[in-house]
């Protein structure tokens, strides 16, 4: 049973830096010709001399955001996830991860839930690479309770912070903003001991769906809304490992480099454990209904239970 | 719809033009998201290209002999996918699976699905990249193809765009035409508010290349630059064509809502209404 949907935690973001921007003046908002899709055209219009749209150039609005960094702003840079993190990555190694300057990435359209717009516009990649950052704090918030505690978040804490947003509804994990909400901790959204799944994003909503329908069958499942991926949460993926029979990682991405590889390298370490990955394989998706591709690019409920009953057989 | 054969004549062209624009409604109707003003102002740039002065065969979209043609700005694929149609590369009736699941007909150009896409674009800023190697290319094979590129006026905000233009003027790819559609809109709203790049003229001829500077609309003027664009002159040629986003669809005219948005059962009918 598909949980009700909140709004698009895109919407949430530009919602959030509204609020952000009238308590913190020195929050300045760059964009890079899609205000109208990250969302950042409701500060742009609250604070028009806070914003700079530098058009259709993503590799001059990271170096702007990082030049702005220095002089003691806090400057938030959104983009498509994909066209921010491709063409501004040497921009964001440079400028904004070695230099440890306080930027604040907010992509949009992460994932493949975006739909029709197809391949050229989703990114299934973007974790990774914000991963591969040094210091680069990575969080993929889940509803629009949680973004909004993630934007907050990212303009107290000090340095580089990348949170992705997505362009589709997304299901209601929460009804307020966690109160215990903080970098780097997992909230245990649903306890149980049989299995743990571990989601971010848009899968967190499918692995309480699947938590619901495996209880009637006698299965127990624990979810971790797991919104940090950088810093990790490593004490509440060993204690899923030590405690449950296996770990699920769930996550709109591919496979390799995001999530499911954070958490395999903490179990490796500390405590082994077998685990299952719901993303997407070794490829890149198509055109079609964001519905229609979570399903048949394996993540949605049905994707996750079938990794859970791996898990048990 | 006018069949493929004998490059057709300026008044078939503009009859033709108009029917590929009544193909994109019904798409994009029928696909209920896309980008209309975009595909709509590069309407008669693609019905001359494809119906007159490209040399392609839609029997054979890999014919050694070929020009080549990419729509840098995939964002405008559905007029490409009009004229492809209309050229015989596909049945008409595949238009109306743009979008949809497991259509070749992505919702941006994708080379490896349908045969007669070149490139895979979407991402802006790359094709004029992308055409420049095919004409290095084509050039060391001794081939007379010529490379076709269409750009968007806010595409050109890209710095990838002006690396290529300072190339091909470089290596002297007198094979490579840019067509450089001057609508005078991006997505966040008009190109003087988000990102000015006037004077777009003097920044081509300032990257050496030869500029033709069009009326996009007049049929005549289009298919004269680009035939004038073939000629051997040493340089790249871009052909700044100015245009009227979502030309030919009264409403959807420089109303920049429909830049990324699909018209409604309403908006279809009139708009094929006045495109007949
Ligand atoms: C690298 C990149 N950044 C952003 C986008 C999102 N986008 C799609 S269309 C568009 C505006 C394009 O304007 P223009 O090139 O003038 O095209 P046209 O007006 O002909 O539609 C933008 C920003 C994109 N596709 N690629
Ligand atoms: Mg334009």
């Amino acid at each position: 049973m598909a949980r009700p949907l909140g709004m698009a935690t895109r919407q949430a973001y530009g919602k959030a830096l509204v609020e952000i921007g009238k308590l913190h003046p020195n929050v300045v908002v760059l964009d890079a010709d899609l205000s109208k899709s990250t969302m950042t055209k409701d500060f742009a219009k609250a604070y028009p001399d806070r914003f700079f749209n530098v058009g259709i150039a993503e590799a001059n609005l990271v170096g702007v955001a990082s030049g702005l960094a220095t002089t003691g702003k806090i400057p938030f840079a959104s983009s498509f996830a994909c066209f921010l993190m491709c063409k501004g990555f040497d921009q964001l190694r440079l400028g904004v991860a070695y230099a440890e300057n306080n930027v604040k990435i907010v992509v949009s359209h992460g994932g493949i839930s975006i739909g029709e717009d197809g391949v050229s516009q989703m990114s299934v990649e973007d974790v990774a690479l914000a991963c591969e950052l040094p210091k680069m704090v990575v969080m993929v918030p889940s509803d629009e309770h949680c973004t909004y505690q993630a934007i907050r978040a990212a303009v107290e804490h000090k340095g580089p912070v990348f949170v992705r947003t997505g362009r589709a509804k997304a299901p209601l994990v929460y009804d307020a903003p966690p109160a215990d909400f903080a970098i780097g901790k997992a909230i245990t959204v649903r306890e149980g001991k049989d299995v743990t799944v571990i989601a971010n994003g848009m899968l967190v909503g499918p692995a309480l769906d699947a938590a619901e329908s495996l209880a009637e069958q006698g299965v127990s499942v624990r979810v971790l809304d797991m919104h940090t991926v950088k810093p990790l949460d490593e004490e509440a993926v060993v204690k899923a490992a030590k405690e449950t029979k296996g770990i699920v990682v769930a996550e709109e991405h591919l496979v390799h480099g995001g999530l499911g590889s954070a958490v395999a390298q903490v179990t490796a370490r500390m405590h082994p454990a077998r685990i299952e990955f719901v993303a997407i394989q070794d490829t890149y998706a198509e055109s079609a209904t964001g519905e229609e591709l979570m399903a048949k690019y394996g993540l949605s409920e049905p994707d996750v239970i079938a990794a859970i009953r791996r898990i048990l057989a | 719809m006018a069949q493929y054969g004998p490059p057709q004549t300026v008044s078939q062209l503009e009859k033709t033009a108009k029917e590929l624009r009544r193909d994109v409604i019904r798409m994009l109707y029928e696909a209920k998201s896309g980008h209309p003003g975009g595909s709509l102002s590069a309407a008669d740039i693609v019905a001359a290209l494809y119906f007159r002065v490209m040399r392609h065969d839609p029997q054979n979209p890999s014919w050694e002999k070929r020009d080549r043609f990419i729509m840098s700005k995939g964002h405008a694929v559905p007029i490409v996918y009009a004229a492809m149609a209309g050229t015989g590369y596909f049945p008409k009736e595949e238009l109306l699976t743009l979008r949809k699941l497991n259509s070749r007909l992505q919702g941006h150009p994708s080379a490896k699905d349908l045969p007669g896409i070149e490139a895979s674009t979407g991402s802006l800023g790359q094709g004029l990249s992308i055409g420049l190697g095919m004409a290095l290319g084509l050039r060391m094979d001794g081939s007379d193809s010529r490379v076709f590129v269409i750009l968007g006026d806010g595409e050109i905000e890209e710095g990838q765009v002006w690396e290529a233009a300072m190339a091909a003027a470089h290596f002297k790819t007198e094979n490579l035409i840019a067509i450089l559609d001057r609508n005078r809109y991006q997505l966040d709203g008009s190109t003087d508010e988000i990102m000015n790049v006037c004077p777009v003229v003097d920044k081509w001829k300032a990257f050496g290349w030869r500029v033709l500077d069009i009326d996009g609309h007049s049929m005549h003027q289009v298919v004269h630059a680009l035939e004038a664009a073939k000629e051997q002159t040493g340089r790249p040629t871009v052909i700044v064509a100015k245009t009227t986003k979502g030309k030919g669809v009264s409403f959807m005219e420089n109303d920049n809502e429909y830049h990324g948005k699909a018209p409604s059962k309403d908006e279809m009918e009139r708009a094929l209404a006045e495109l007949s």
